[in-house]
């Protein structure tokens, strides 16, 4: 193949990265950025999306499309639950101390991957796409369905936009994240702002992995790698940015897939982590992040 | 009564920094809590918020606070407008007063009412409240504590650091509120702005409130500014 179809299909496979990796950064970003929690657990939410999307669709073996769609929609449901009690029963009764919570959080990964590992074992479960078409380029025919991903999480992320930028539940958490005391002084309930929005930062690691497992298989041990690439898009972002993180889940999204096309998924890996070194380094604060007041 | 405090202690974790106040507020009433830096002032404002732990009686229009969260209390119609005026400063001027109005209990905000008292900000609604001058971020501090629809108003230092003329709106500001009937407890370094809007003076020292005078008598005889702000 060419140079030019080569890098075009390196492109495509980074835009299907950078979709997913926004979704699940932008969830780790809000509850970074909110609540100021470093969220350790948040690759296993994303796993358990897509083991709970395996245990839908087998579930409902005779139709992919319906038990994905089903998934879809049961999968993050049930994670953002799990991620709302883990918000009541734990960090609340920390204080949210940043230090306590971060162990709290790496013990909430262990329980979260050993409880998968010992309900749906330890090999990694295919899940069949909703449906198989291809696209046809001049070059070579690529799946219908990654492109679907790609759209797909172009749509929930402008909906997220909208949503925090446009409403009023978007304004009650940019208040609470800027200053959580002055938002309590005007009534607003700052423990059940966090809830939701750990709970929506869960739903939304839920969501990728759904998008995703079609394509990768579902496996208790999945949650690592996403957890660093959201870290990685975090920092370089901007806490709780969600422009920040937009941008910087396209860079990091785009530079892997096209790196690991062209020459080696470590070397993607290796560019990612300088990038976010530089940027601890000259801009602490992400390149769209500010400080906040606690 | 609006605002009655009952032998309030106030903590810092194990620190307990106000002992045992005891004070009263009525409606279309200004009183002024005046003494050092480091008295308790401040943190007497933050335990009626419910922000710092406290012990004793806290109530409002009779209704006891002292129990609740600090989200819920600004329902029972206290506008706070802490020192240094906490705005959001990367929301707009409207967001900032749309916040306010949320701890509305019923209906909306008159912002008619609000932008006669400060005219400024209706022109300023879709900038950022950061980059607002330090006089305007003082009125959009008060404007938003005003769309709660208060009955008591708590204001923490409100000229501190502000331009003779700035001073001069925000007495205005006081005293009409005062004609509308909302008590107003007043922190304030500056005595000349206090014995200018003050009905009642609260002297606090140490964390106790040491003597609550009427403003005629401090005029008449200043010992007690003498003792405790060392004027």
């Amino acid at each position: 193949m060419d140079f030019g179809p080569f890098l075009f299909l390196a492109t495509l496979e980074g835009l299907v990265q950078a979709a997913v990796l926004c979704l699940t950064a932008l969830g780790l970003s809000l509850v970074f950025g909110v609540m100021r929690v470093v969220n350790v657990a948040h690759g296993e939410f994303y796993m358990l999306g897509a083991v709970l999307a395996y245990w839908v669709t087998s579930w409902l073996a005779g139709s992919p499309a319906i038990g994905f769609a089903l998934a879809l929609l049961i999968a993050p449901l049930l994670v953002g639950v799990i991620a709302y009690l883990s918000e009541k029963l734990v960090l609340r009764r920390l204080g949210y101390d940043p230090e306590a919570t971060i162990v709290a959080t790496i013990g909430i990964l262990y329980i979260l991957q050993q409880s998968a590992l010992l309900t749906f074992g330890p090999d990694a479960r295919p899940v069949e796409p909703p449906f198989y078409f291809r696209v046809e380029f001049p070059w070579f025919g690529y799946s219908g369905y990654k492109l679907i991903v790609v759209a797909a999480a172009a749509v929930l992320l402008a909906l997220a936009w909208f949503v925090i930028t446009r409403t009023r539940l978007g304004l009650i958490m940019r208040a609470t994240q800027f200053d959580r005391q002055t938002a309590q002084n005007y009534g607003i309930d700052v423990n059940r702002v966090y809830a939701l929005v750990f709970a929506a930062g869960a739903a939304f690691a839920a969501i990728a992995a759904v998008l995703i497992v079609p394509i990768q298989q579902a496996h208790y041990l999945m949650g690592g790698d996403p957890l660093l690439l959201a870290f990685i898009v975090v920092i370089i972002g901007g806490l709780g940015s969600v422009r920040g993180t937009l941008l910087a889940a396209l860079l990091i999204g785009l530079s892997d897939g096209i790196l690991s096309v062209f020459f080696s998924p470590t070397l993607a890996k290796m560019v990612s982590t300088t990038l976010v070194a530089l940027v601890l380094v000259f801009k602490p604060e992400g390149l769209f992040g500010h400080r906040s007041r606690l | 009564m609006l605002l009655e405090l009952e032998k309030v202690d106030c903590f810092y974790g194990d620190l307990q920094v106000v002992k045992q106040v005891s004070l009263h507020l009525k409606a279309g009433e200004v009183l002024c809590l005046l003494g050092r830096n480091g008295a308790g002032k401040t943190t007497l404002l933050k335990s009626i918020m419910g922000q710092v732990r406290r012990r004793g009686s806290i109530r409002l229009s009779g209704q006891p606070i002292e129990n609740l969260s600090a989200h819920e209390i600004p329902k029972f119609g206290v506008g706070y407008v802490p020192q240094g005026r906490r705005l959001f400063s990367e929301l707009t001027v409207r967001e900032n007063l749309s916040i306010g109005e949320m701890a509305r209990v019923k209906g909306q905000a008159n912002l008619k009412d609000i932008f006669t008292l400060f005219p400024v900000l209706e022109k300023r609604l879709d900038q950022m409240s950061g980059t607002l001058s330090g006089g305007e971020q003082q009125m959009l501090a008060m404007a938003r504590a005003l769309c709660i629809g208060p009955k008591v108003l708590m204001l923490d230092e409100p000229t501190e650091g502000l331009m003779p003329q700035m001073i001069a709106n925000i007495r205005e500001v006081i005293v009409r509120l005062k004609q509308q009937g909302v008590g107003i407890l007043l922190v304030e370094q500056r005595v000349e702005a206090v014995l200018s809007v003050a009905d009642r003076i609260a002297f606090i020292e140490n964390g106790l409130l040491q003597e609550t005078v009427d403003r005629q008598q401090l005029e008449e005889n200043d010992a007690s500014l003498k003792k405790y702000i060392g004027i």
